[in-house]
């Protein structure tokens, strides 16, 4: 079942996202990506209905490229997230919302600080040191709650990451199986092997 | 019954004009085509250049802003502008968002609605994004709406300049000035309005790269002092605005004068009325 985390630590954001594309009860695929990079210090991770995912996210990173065209300077992730959560809002309430709950991790430039938003698709948003979206999140939440440190080095941020997955692939009756990990940090973002 | 017929016609000779010649675009926005002499943009930056002064300094911490009101006549009753309006603002000066602030010279109803125009899309900014808007975006967003004043249809430009002193978190404390044509830019120290050949020499020998909120003050003053037509400045002919950091929450702290401050300020500067002046006039 579809599973994301993502944790701060002191200048950086770990976003880690299962990799199982699922339809009823069949695993179609094990390698899909869904965490998106949407701007150079800006990344999405995203679940729901497969579909409104893939061009909801898509639509979020033209939005962000064509502000930046426009402006010549990107979007603060506080700003991003405040526009992406609107959208949802706005979508919530026409023929056919989009059902995407998403995670939006980000390292602001101007003040060199991490900044993680969780938003679902109801248009609900909260700025969260950690956080999770799908099954997952009932045995990683409390987790967190106990081992997250904001100061944290990124060695012992993967540690704690490792944690939550090991837990949920303790826990969860159908648990998956591969996770994709990525990075946003002052120098962009990346993905790392875990 | 016959007056509609008539429009009948007169609609029906239009349509059928509008397929015949195409310069009939033309005929109706007389305004729009193209003058050699740029006619109508001399009409506005006329009307600016008899506008009171406004002038602008951006210093390293702050931006300074200061303005002349021109007192139309004796029997004008100015008794309600003691107090200043909204946040000290009277009619040159205003708040446009809690980052920006703005100085108009030219037509002030048309500046009026240019001030609207600005606040209602910074507010926009706000809605969409939770952040205060960036001093450009906004001087941006006013821009593309005068432009579009000198391309459609059969109506005049906006006969006011602006300038905008605000802080964002990009590019820190910035200083625009927009005309009527829908051209803005970045300026260290500027003016508009009557004398501003003056008072733009002035500030060409006067200003330092790395001037100081304090400094800037005083050197607003003093350009003023000279560029205006009295004698003594005080807050009766004077406006005057300050936009800086707030030591404690780092935010952008708007400051617009109050004229009992204005005075106090001038004292302070040596620029006020003299003791001796009230004593000579009794």
């Amino acid at each position: 079942m579809e599973t994301s985390f993502a944790i701060t630590g002191k200048d950086y954001i770990i976003v880690a996202a299962d990799t199982t594309a699922a339809r009823s009860i069949v695993k179609m695929k094990t390698d899909d990506d869904k965490i998106k990079v949407v701007s150079p210090h800006l990344l999405m991770s995203y679940s729901g209905e497969p579909g409104d995912t893939i061009q909801f996210s898509e639509f979020v990173e033209r939005n962000l490229r064509l502000f930046h065209i426009r402006n010549n300077y990107s979007l603060r992730p506080s700003a991003a997230a405040s526009w992406i959560r609107r959208s949802l809002a706005q979508s919530l309430r026409s023929r056919k919302p989009y059902s995407v709950n998403l995670m939006l991790s980000g390292y602001d430039v101007t003040t060199d600080t991490p900044h993680l938003f969780w938003i679902d698709y109801l248009g609900t948003m909260t700025e969260v040191p950690f956080g999770a979206h799908g099954y997952g999140s009932y045995f990683a939440l409390s987790l967190l709650d106990r081992y997250h440190n904001p100061e944290a080095t990124l060695e012992e941020g993967i540690e704690t990451l490792k944690r939550c997955i090991d837990e949920v692939a303790k826990r969860l009756i159908v648990s998956p199986g591969k996770y994709i990990v990525k990075v946003v940090d002052k120098d962009g973002t990346r993905v790392i092997e875990i | 019954m016959i007056v509609s017929k008539i429009r009948q016609c007169v609609h029906i000779a239009a349509i059928s004009n509008r397929h015949n010649n195409l310069t009939v675009v033309e005929k109706l926005g007389r305004t729009t085509i193209f003058s050699p002499e740029g006619k109508h943009f001399e009409y506005a930056m006329e009307a600016i250049s008899h506008a009171g002064t406004v002038l602008g300094v951006l210093a390293k911490d702050g931006v300074v802003l200061a303005a002349e009101k021109k007192v139309t006549g004796k029997l004008l009753d100015l008794s309600g502008a003691k107090e200043g309006g909204y946040g000290g603002s009277g009619e040159k000066i205003f708040l446009l968002n809690s980052n920006v602030i703005g100085g108009v010279a030219g037509l002030t109803a048309d500046a009026n609605s240019l001030i609207n125009y600005a606040r209602s899309a910074a507010q926009q900014h706000l809605l969409a994004y939770n952040e205060d808007i960036p001093v450009e975006l906004l001087a941006q967003r006013l821009c593309d709406m005068k432009q579009s004043y000198t391309q459609y249809g059969g109506l005049r430009p906006f006969g006011a300049s602006l300038l905008y002193a605000g802080y964002d978190q990009q590019y820190q404390f910035q200083l625009y000035h927009s005309d009527p044509s829908g051209n803005y830019s970045g300026w260290k120290a500027t003016c508009i309005g009557a004398n501003n050949g003056t008072a733009q020499s002035l500030l060409k020998q006067e200003y330092k790269d790395d001037i100081e909120v304090k400094a800037a003050i005083s050197l607003v003053l003093k350009t003023m002092s000279k560029t205006m037509d009295s004698t003594t400045l005080g807050s009766e002919k004077l406006e005057f605005a300050v936009i800086t950091l707030d030591p404690e929450t780092k935010l952008p702290k708007a400051k617009i004068y109050r004229p009992d401050e204005i005075d106090e300020l001038l004292q302070a500067e040596g620029l006020g009325k003299k003791e001796e002046d009230d004593a000579m006039k009794s």
